[in-house]
């Protein structure tokens, strides 16, 4: 025990006692939060649009001004032909452009269906579609309001969104980040811990020592463990009182979920670090960790989007099933059956992972 | 040493760069990142990350028995768009909404179908799962479409011309009509294969080497500074190349992604972003030479800016103003509209020009602080 506690100790210092990597620790996921709050938005907002306007009345008029007033769109240039039309989308300097042909005030007023045609840029084809919706709801509020009769007739459905009622984007970036800051600095440290014992020699001195191959092991899992608790904390703070998202579930789930996320994802770190011979190496391994565990968690696309064989695939990836429990946890009120019911593949993933580390730790030292 | 500086000597050139060959062949880790680390991302944009919703998990909810609640409910099961789930009851639905297992629920309300004899069908109730906002939104209108056109087949309201909104547009999008985020995620990711090996990578080789001790050796031998940089970047270049080429033959063979433009431009969209990349990666080793900190340094100042500040994924436009204003200094936000153009819509220099324009400018930028930061460091 004595043993343990003087490896811990001196594990903590390894990673504490360089000012460089000290500013590293805690430097980077500071500015990324930031970053990564801000700027990871699929929304749709301040977009360029351009109108070419070949009808001129009243209606169309209407249309460009509300189309003008919309919190997704930044300005409404006027064109003056074709060519300039193809000129702004070809020269990205519109996402959209609209185009109002001659008859659209007559049957506008006449009572008749009016369509106006859009072009938009497929090379951003997200963007160009969620801007697509957005023109199409104004132009359909539009017309609802001048025939308000006619729609009503044909039933409504009426749309209630759970758990985050205005949609707002930052409630579902920030808890994610939680888990995606976790996984950068478990990975990264944990990595780098045997590779750079064994660059600077002083690996076979801890196998000389009365240390055990567990001693060794759970010395090299508490800094990560620490630093990463110390990120999720940080940021489960500033998503509250910073970015104001509402933190609905329990702590007490919170906490041992996050540490038997630390622990699969320390596992893979030590893979890593293990059959790595240098810290270069170590670090562009726990770099093609990373990717994948980020990719496949469902933070960056849903995993309904993917093809049904890596659907499967991504059952092994820790991120999965932790995402789906920050995101329970803050907007959910998320019960504790249900965590449990993501946390036990979680387990077995933390099991096996930590298992085979341990394995290739050891046939590494004989 | 200014008087050596302006000696460049083709001979000596060559044998550094064989000598630079021949280190980044016999390393492993070059191997890595130059081909297999491309494959996966190409892999992973390929299939992981799609942003095209297809068939979403919904819950179906109904309360009521008649005809036409269950016709409205069959449209929901046939529809293209979704996988249904039909439940008699709330309750249950709860629990599927909380763990993700359904992404919305639609209820058919009791009373629905005397509703719709008398003429004046009740709303139905759509729920989404405003977690992941971007699904609740298409949740929200896809359901309502389903319904609507299953109002409009059955001949609903006064009028089947009434389910006709008065207003509507038509959208078209050019160049890529079928909407395959694949086909702007793949050529995106080039730009990250690329940041890669122009920074990444020659920060980390060049910081050991500054590690090590081996760059004064070099240094006290007669070759000069220019000689030295370009025997460093002229090896990560062509190997830079050689692994976009990889990546955009499979972009085109295997993933189907169009290629519009020409092989001229993209080379020389290519060659004008690994100026800055390279400029980037010396300047770093140069100014930490400590491989862990400049690996971090890297991963702060070029792959998290090539991958969330360029508009490969996320729109610029969409940001707020003070991180807009960053990302004017990040090379690959001219890049990545360059490349989208040459694979789908063709050479349009207008667009393409300015911003190699912009990224060669860039380089001689980085180029000149790198050679200031290791003439400095060597006095």
């Amino acid at each position: 025990m004595r043993r343990l506690r003087a490896m811990i100790v001196k594990e903590i210092w390894a990673v504490l006692r360089d000012p460089k990597s000290r500013i590293v620790l805690v430097l980077p996921p500071l500015l990324q939060l930031f970053i990564f709050a801000f700027a990871t938005t699929l929304d749709v907002r301040n977009a360029e649009v351009a109108v070419l306007d070949r009808s001129g009345g009243a209606h169309a008029v209407e249309l460009i001004q509300r189309i003008e007033g919309s919190p997704n769109v930044a300005h409404v240039r006027r064109l003056g032909s074709e060519a300039a039309l193809a000129e702004a989308i070809d020269g990205q300097t519109a996402l959209a452009a609209l185009v109002i042909p001659e008859g659209f005030d007559r049957d506008v007023a006449a009572g008749r269906p009016a369509t106006a045609g859009v072009v938009l840029d497929g090379r951003r084809s997200n963007a160009a579609q969620i801007l697509a919706g957005y023109l199409q709801q104004i132009a359909v509020g539009y017309g609802a309001e001048l025939k308000p009769q006619a729609l009503a007739a044909a039933g409504a459905s009426q749309v209630t969104n759970w758990y985050n009622p205005d949609l707002d984007y930052i409630w579902f970036t920030l808890p994610s980040l939680i888990a995606i800051i976790v996984s950068v600095a478990g990975l990264a440290i944990t990595s780098q811990t045997v590779a750079r014992e064994r660059e600077l020699g002083t690996f076979d001195q801890l196998m000389v020592s009365p240390l055990r191959v567990h001693e060794i092991l759970l010395g090299k899992v508490v800094p990560p463990l620490l630093v990463g608790t110390l990120n999720g904390t940080i940021y489960m703070i500033a998503a509250r009182l910073v970015f104001g998202v509402p933190f609905t579930g329990s702590l007490f789930l919170f906490y041992p979920a996050l540490f038997v996320y630390m622990l699969a994802l320390i596992g893979v770190g030590m893979l890593v670090s293990a059959a790595s011979q240098t810290q270069q190496q170590a670090f562009l391994g726990s770099f093609l960790a990373t990717t994948p565990l980020i990719l496949l968690s469902g933070y960056a696309s849903p995993i309904d989007n993917m093809p049904g064989w890596l659907q499967v695939v991504t059952y092994a990836d820790p991120a999965r099933y932790f995402l789906v429990i920050v995101q329970g946890l803050f907007l959910k009120a998320m019960p504790a059956s249900a965590v449990f019911g993501q946390l036990w593949p979680l387990a077995l993933i933390a099991c096996v992972t930590l298992t085979a580390a341990a394995w290739l730790f050891r046939a590494r030292m004989e | 040493m200014s008087a050596r500086d302006a000696a460049f000597d083709p001979r000596r050139l060559a044998a550094l760069i064989r000598k630079e060959g021949r280190q980044i062949v016999r390393d492993p880790s070059t191997f890595l990142i130059a081909f297999v680390l491309p494959l996966i991302l190409l892999f992973l944009f390929g299939y992981a990350v799609s942003l095209d919703t297809s068939r979403t998990r919904i819950a179906l909810v109904v309360e009521d028995g008649s005809a036409s609640a269950l016709g409205l409910a069959a449209a929901y099961r046939n529809s293209p768009y979704f996988e249904v789930t039909t439940v008699r009851a709330m309750a249950p639905v709860r629990a599927l909404m909380v763990d993700g297992r359904a992404r919305g629920i639609v209820v058919i309300p009791e009373g629905f179908g005397e509703g719709v004899e008398r003429g004046r069908p009740p709303p139905i109730q759509i729920i989404t799962d405003g977690s992941q906002p971007n699904t609740a939104g298409f949740v929200a209108n896809y359901a309502e479409g389903v319904r609507q056109s299953w109002a409009l087949a059955e001949g609903l309201g006064p009028a089947a011309a009434a389910a006709d909104p008065p207003i509507a547009l038509s959208p078209r999008f050019w160049f890529n009509p079928g909407l395959r985020s694949r086909y702007f995620l793949v050529p995106g990711s080039i730009a990250i294969v690329m940041t890669m090996i122009g920074t990444l990578l020659t920060a980390l080789v060049v910081a050991r080497e500054w590690e090590r001790g081996t760059m004064e050796a070099m240094m006290a031998t007669p070759i000069s500074m220019a000689e030295f940089i370009a025997s460093k970047v002229i090896p990560y270049f062509l190997l830079a190349l050689a692994s976009m080429g990889l990546c955009t033959a499979i972009a085109v063979y295997v993933f189907g992604v169009p290629f519009r433009g020409s092989i001229l431009a993209l080379l020389a969209i290519a060659s004008a972003f690994l100026m800055p990349a390279l400029g980037l990666g010396l300047f770093i080793s140069a100014s930490t030479k400590n491989q862990f900190v400049a690996s971090q340094i890297a991963l702060l100042t070029a792959f998290l800016p090539t991958f969330l500040l360029s508009g490969f994924i996320f729109e610029i436009s969409s940001m707020p103003l003070p991180i807009r204003l960053i990302t004017y200094a990040v090379p690959a936000r001219y890049l990545i509209p360059s490349l989208q153009t040459v694979f789908l819509a063709g050479d349009y220099w207008g667009l393409i020009l300015p911003n190699i324009a912009t990224m060669v400018g860039f380089g001689f930028l980085f180029f000149f602080l790198s050679f200031r930061a290791t003439r400095r460091s060597l006095d």
